[in-house]
């Protein structure tokens, strides 16, 4: 098996959902998944407009963080496996020192911008408190869970659905990924350089036709069974007060936070 | 690669997250009325295969590689309304689940890599279509030049939204050059890999190449 062919398989993992959530019985996994992703969304909004100059507001929503991923017993080792998707940024937000405007620091042989380092500080606290997030939010919840979420909160029916299939059909067409590239190095194929384009193309192009003639069938299944391009809603229980306000707890404390290290 | 949370401003980030609202809808209104109830499996499946194409590596050189962003075939092959949706989609799933672009910029990472790049590649494709002949290599060739073209304008987006509400301190005259210069490598890559996958669908199943039958969006048209 060639290195660059054997990559092919890389970044997003293949059972989209299933294998990012950990199963577990603790309060913030119980919680639906509507509330989470309101929490989720406020929790990211409080922090993004949060001035960075307010930095102890970032190390309070820190230990919120680190709170709610302990009380979901979410292994430290997943969280920074996780967050390794923040890596681009990092590397962006290290060349903002050497551009700006006014007061220099010197450190070694550079010459930093203060404005500069400021910015690479926001970029990093925010992307960061974002990643994790998003990380308490898919660890806790079920994919099909997170879309019926969205249902929740009035998604638009189409989106829903679209939503559904892909979570439905992304491991069986990511499976037949996996087969088509085992069924190209049985036949020697080895992915170097540009000149294997055309192969890969042709698989993607395959992988185009079988995708949509599995769309066919499904429609048509669908179809005989009923569909009209409405899902049957699922009517599930109001939520608490109890579980809107434990859901809403760290958004909440990290607002004031945010508001608190405004006045010191 | 997504825009994550406090990279663009939060006013910036949400009057953004209004213009992908407004576009995802349009595209809904198109889709129904192009695809009717055939519109949710169909973009559902270009989805998936949107995001399974995006885990093929093309080997570029010296051990690096890249990947199909596919915005331009997705418009080429279902259409410019089921590629938005099916594009948004994507986005939607790397935002919440694997923290790929934050949630606070969900609205500026669908405005520029599903709204921007479909419809400026679609855009581009529907003009070259009218003025080259009408044979497959005229729709390939369409296709790779409407492919090369989304990706610059994608990142011109994101140079709009910096210039608008970046936190960053590199001017914006900086960040226009690097980001275009880099995309424009990109989008050639891009080009490429559109122009090679879309001749192979052309070859086998022409039927199912929107940009190449317009208004007949494949077979499922017989059956519904």
């Amino acid at each position: 098996m060639a290195p660059a062919d054997r990559h092919e398989d890389h970044h997003h993992g293949h059972d989209v959902g299933e294998r990012l959530y950990l199963h577990r019985h603790t309060p913030v996994h119980r919680l639906p998944a509507h509330l989470k992703i309101v929490a989720a969304v406020a929790f990211v909004s409080v922090s993004v407009a949060t001035p960075i100059a307010r930095w102890q507001a970032f190390a309070w929503f820190g230990v919120l963080l680190v709170a709610v991923l302990a009380v979901a017993r979410i292994p430290i080792a997943t969280v920074l496996r996780r967050a390794t998707i923040e890596v681009p940024f990092v590397a962006f937000a290290a060349l903002m020192p050497f551009f700006g405007g006014g007061e220099t620091v010197t450190a070694g042989p550079f010459t930093l911008h203060r404005d500069g380092l400021e910015a690479a500080a926001s970029i990093l606290a925010k992307g960061t408190t974002g990643v994790l997030v998003a990380i308490a939010l898919s660890a806790t919840t079920p994919a099909r869970e997170l879309v019926r979420g969205f249902e929740r909160l009035r998604m638009p029916s189409v989106l829903v659905q679209i939503l559904s299939f892909m979570i439905r059909y992304v491991n069986v067409v990511n499976s037949e990924v996996e087969r088509m590239r085992i069924a190209r190095a049985s036949r020697g194929f080895e992915a170097r350089g540009v000149r294997a384009w055309p192969v890969l193309a042709r698989a993607a192009g395959a992988l185009f036709i079988r995708s949509y003639e599995r769309g066919e069938r499904v429609f048509l299944a669908m179809t005989s069974r009923g569909y009209d391009g409405k899902m049957p809603g699922v009517e599930k229980a109001a939520p608490t007060t109890r579980q809107w306000s434990a859901a809403l707890a760290p958004a909440v404390l990290a607002c004031a936070g945010s508001l608190l290290a405004m006045v010191i | 690669m997504h825009i994550p949370d406090g990279f663009i401003d939060a006013p910036t980030s949400l009057a953004f997250g209004a213009v992908a609202a407004a576009g995802v809808a349009v595209a809904i209104r198109a889709a129904r009325r192009s695809l009717d109830e055939r519109a949710a499996p169909l973009a559902g499946l270009t989805a998936v295969f949107v995001f399974a194409a995006q885990m093929i590596n093309f080997p570029v050189a010296a051990g690096t590689s890249g990947h199909l962003l596919g915005g331009a075939l997705a418009a080429v092959l279902v259409g410019p309304a089921a590629g938005v949706l099916a594009l948004t989609v994507v986005l939607v799933l790397q935002a919440f689940l694997f923290a790929d672009g934050g949630l606070s910029a969900l609205g500026l990472n669908v405005t520029n890599i599903a709204l921007l790049a479909t419809v400026a590649a679609w855009a581009v494709f529907l003009a070259l279509r009218a003025v080259l002949p009408k044979t497959r290599a005229s729709v390939t060739a369409a296709a790779s030049i409407a492919a090369f073209v989304s990706v610059p304008v994608s990142s011109l987006g994101f140079v709009l939204q910096y210039a608008v509400g970046g936190t960053g301190t590199v001017d914006v005259g900086t960040v226009l050059w690097s980001v275009l210069s880099v995309h424009v490598l990109i989008g050639a890559g891009e080009a490429v890999i559109t122009g090679l996958v879309v001749a192979s669908v052309l070859a086998s199943r022409s039927d199912l190449v929107a940009g190449w039958r317009p208004g007949r969006a494949g077979s499922m048209a017989a059956a519904a």
